[in-house]
């Protein structure tokens, strides 16, 4: 390649802007793909999701976006009313902008009284080996929150005075996961304050 | 170099995380489980393939002073190529590698082979070439994953058969993949060394 003439100012530009060009066109049919594919998959997961956190759930769900005190991002919550009209429970898609990763995304249910029925991760990008242990076929983590009633349950870890066991060596996450399903039941308690009003 | 020797160089001889110390980053970060060694060994088997073939192939057009920019922009496609294929056929291996697939981009045995011996190779050794490495690097991200996952996580691909109880938990965590890295290390090049003096004395007899 050394032996090549000095190549003029133009042809270096012409041939970057080729080779990004077909890099572009190329990227774009990828993506058009499996774009679908991708989407499909993620909707799987939340609907997959919402049957773990509301199960044996046969009413309707009715979608409502709410904004906790204090907070600038929507957060939405799908309210599951029996047939007869009555709350079944609460699932709240909530986030945390805690985590080791900057963020992730949980969905979590609550019954009509306002004790978790559990919680399922959605989207998290925690670090292999550690903070992947949310995940609850990596380790018993998050089943913890399962029947409790975060009224009476402090939802922090036991580091900082709360009732939660965190993982070894993944604190970050553990306070995450925490701090979302806080979030979590801050929108349950609006949304029952709008109920009762 | 004979054409299987450019396929095999890459294995032990010229490993490229064991003996290069190339890619570092990902072969310390992934190797918590043998699932995920695997995983983003194919991974980047597939890029440095395709990066060397599109490279060997265009080394006549690219003008020598922009070969760095096109070698990035032909990596970075073939990675998000394969960070989105990934994300839409197994969700499950996106969900377990994170960050590390767009990694890729900047590992530098992609980019090391591109420009040492893609850019002034022919098309099929280049295969040959990007295979070889891409194997040699799969085989090092196992055999430490390996000894990791066995003593970290008292697991082997995800089934556990040591009590949680009795792992040694520094081995899943960023120090123990140092201390692993540094003796599978030790033994490959004292292997390698053994086997150099092995074949060196056999050519001393035979003279």
């Amino acid at each position: 390649m050394s032996q090549k003439k000095e190549a003029s100012l133009l042809r270096l530009v012409v041939v970057l802007t080729c080779i990004a060009l077909v890099a572009g066109m190329a990227l774009t049919g990828v993506y058009a793909l499996t774009k679908d594919r991708i989407e499909a998959a993620q909707k799987a997961k939340k609907e997959m999701a919402l049957n773990l956190v509301l199960p044996d759930f046969k009413g309707t769900l009715k979608d409502t976006t709410i904004t906790p005190d204090g907070e600038d991002d929507p957060v939405l919550a799908h309210i599951a009313l029996n047939d007869d009209g009555s709350l079944f429970g609460l699932a709240v898609e909530t986030f945390t902008k805690k985590a080791f990763d900057g963020r992730f995304d949980l969905m979590v249910g609550f019954d009509a009284d306002g004790s978790i029925i559990n919680t399922e991760v959605i989207d998290a990008s925690e670090t292999p080996g550690l903070g992947d242990k949310i995940n609850k076929d990596k380790s018993n983590f998050a089943k913890q929150f399962n029947g409790q009633d975060p009224a009476t349950y402090k939802l922090s870890v036991k580091k900082d005075g709360g009732d939660v066991d965190a993982i070894t060596a993944a604190t970050i996450s553990s306070r995450a996961y925490c701090d979302a399903v806080q979030r979590a039941y801050n929108v349950y308690q609006k949304v029952k304050e709008g109920n009762n009003e | 170099m004979s054409k299987w020797n450019i396929l095999t160089k890459g294995f032990f001889k010229e490993n490229p995380s064991l003996i290069l110390v190339l890619g570092t980053c990902p072969t310390l970060a992934v190797t918590t489980s043998v699932n995920n060694a695997i995983g983003m060994g194919a991974a980047t088997t597939f890029v440095l393939l395709m990066s060397n073939i599109l490279i060997s192939l265009l080394k006549n057009v690219i003008p020598d002073k922009v070969r760095i920019p096109c070698f990035i922009v032909i990596i970075a496609t073939f990675v998000s190529m394969v960070d989105l294929l990934i994300q839409g056929f197994v969700p499950a291996l996106s969900a377990s590698l994170g960050v590390f697939i767009p990694l890729i981009v900047v590992n530098c045995i992609v980019l090391g082979r591109a420009e040492a011996f893609a850019s002034k190779n022919g098309v099929w050794d280049s295969i040959l070439d990007g295979l070889g490495m891409g194997i040699g690097f799969t085989i090092s991200l196992i055999l430490i994953a390996t000894v990791r996952e066995v003593l970290g996580a008292g697991a082997f691909m995800g089934h556990q058969f040591i009590p949680a109880d009795y792992n040694i938990l520094i081995f899943v965590l960023a120090p123990g993949a140092f201390i692993v890295y540094g003796f599978i290390m030790a033994l490959v090049r004292h292997i390698l060394n053994k086997v150099e003096a092995k074949r060196k004395a056999k050519c001393a007899v035979a003279k």
